[in-house]
């Protein structure tokens, strides 16, 4: 098993795009944490010949979902709050990504992980759990719906 | 899906931010995270020194290994690191500033024992023994393969004795460079001949430079000092980065291990 260092050193950049796309700069810290201590947790028993980037992703997509649920429950901000981003994403893709952050869970994940992480759509069902093609329809939906309220 | 729309554009665009920053300096974060959660089995860092640069990792016992990169590909010694002990290796150069410190006062002639913490899992047996036996021989002194294999109990077993010493995962803490050939000869060191000799030169063991500042000011084997604040702490003094791991050092020989 190669060292959990030399894992994260390899996919710290996957998932850190992942997660900004999916639940914003604000939240994108805290689930990096959690997702690379759980990930750290279950890394031993790992299998060796695991896809290492759908594992991870997919635990990436878990605590970005209760993120969304977390900030559910809390208050709606009356506006879009600005994203604090500091490090990085031009205005216009944070605009993007938060269109796509409204979208139903599944079609937003789909979105993010098809063009934040350039996951093939058998991967992308891997990651949510569903097959291939409800993943392609999850996809096309989202797409739809983000074409109402994104023109450009 | 055809050729793409501006919507699909505009995603795959947004899709290629760069967050490399953002992502290192929340990677840099997660060895803290990691040791509350009790999961930081194996720290690491790579630290400067007269004998080049330096990989030192480290248990939550103690001190489990210290290489030179020079002759040991680093990326080799954590992936023995992580079979040996536990894949939860990770890059905390916050948590070596007692090992800093103190292979600092060494080399500047200032310390002549260590009180580090030591995790001797990586050693065992024979092995073990001559080790241990060879981590009493005084600074400034130098000892035999011969006195080693005496010392662990097997008296005709001085070869056996030097392979021991040679696979030393704690090298300079554990002196090593201490031990020489019964006939007067230097022996092998694994970190490079010159470096055993840069080492007891340091110590005033063989001519040239002695390291009078460091006999005259602790006066030969200074008393140990508290085993310092060592390994996975609630909350690790923030140390300026050591020099980042994973440099593939030149002159890598692979995963065979010699080093005293």
């Amino acid at each position: 098993m190669p060292p959990f260092q030399a894992f994260l050193d390899q996919y710290r950049d996957d998932v850190y795009r992942f997660l900004v796309a999916s639940v914003g700069q604000q939240d994108a810290d805290d689930c990096f944490q959690e997702t690379f201590v759980s990930a750290m947790r279950a890394y031993p028993r790992l299998r060796r010949d695991s896809n290492l980037r759908a594992w991870v992703l997919t635990i990436a997509h878990r605590k970005a979902l209760d993120a969304h649920r977390a900030n559910g429950r809390r208050p709606v901000p009356v506006a879009d709050s600005p994203d604090r981003a500091t490090h990085d994403a031009a205005g216009p893709d944070r605009a993007l990504w938060s269109e796509v952050r409204k979208l139903p869970a599944k079609q937003r994940a789909a979105v993010v992980l098809r063009f934040a992480s350039d996951l093939p759509h058998d991967e992308i069902g891997r990651v949510l759990g569903c097959s291939e093609d409800a993943a392609r329809r999850n996809l096309y939906e989202g797409l739809e719906k983000l074409r109402l309220t994104w023109d450009r | 899906m055809g050729s793409m729309t501006k919507l699909e554009k505009a995603l795959a665009r947004a899709g290629r931010t760069d967050v490399s920053a953002a992502a290192e300096v929340a990677a840099g974060r997660l060895a803290e995270q990691a040791a509350s959660d009790g999961l930081l089995d194996v720290a690491y860092t790579t630290l400067d020194s007269p004998v080049g640069p330096v990989l030192v990792a480290a248990t939550q016992r103690g001190l489990v290994r210290i290489s030179f990169c020079s002759h040991y590909d680093p990326g080799e010694v954590l992936l023995e690191l992580s079979e040996r002990i536990s894949p939860r290796v990770i890059e905390a150069p916050s948590y070596f500033d007692a090992v800093r410190r103190e292979l600092d006062e060494y080399f500047h002639g200032r310390r002549t024992s260590f009180g580090l913490p030591l995790d001797w899992r990586l050693t065992g047996g024979f092995g073990r023994r001559v080790l241990k036996h060879t981590a009493r021989i005084p600074y400034g002194k130098v000892s035999t393969y011969k006195e080693m294999a005496d010392a662990a109990g097997s008296p005709r077993a001085a070869r056996a004795a030097g392979n021991a010493l040679g696979s030393n995962p704690i090298p300079i803490v554990v002196p090593c460079h201490r031990v020489l050939h019964s006939g007067g000869g230097l022996g092998g060191y694994g970190g490079g001949l010159d470096n055993k000799v840069l080492l007891l030169k340091l110590e005033g063991a063989i001519g040239g430079d002695r390291g009078e500042d460091a006999e005259a000011s602790e006066g030969g084997e200074a008393p140990r000092t508290t085993p310092s604040q060592f390994g996975p702490s609630p909350r690790p003094p923030v140390a300026p980065r050591a020099r980042r791991g994973r440099s593939q050092g030149p002159g890598s020989r692979g995963r065979s291990n010699r080093t005293g």
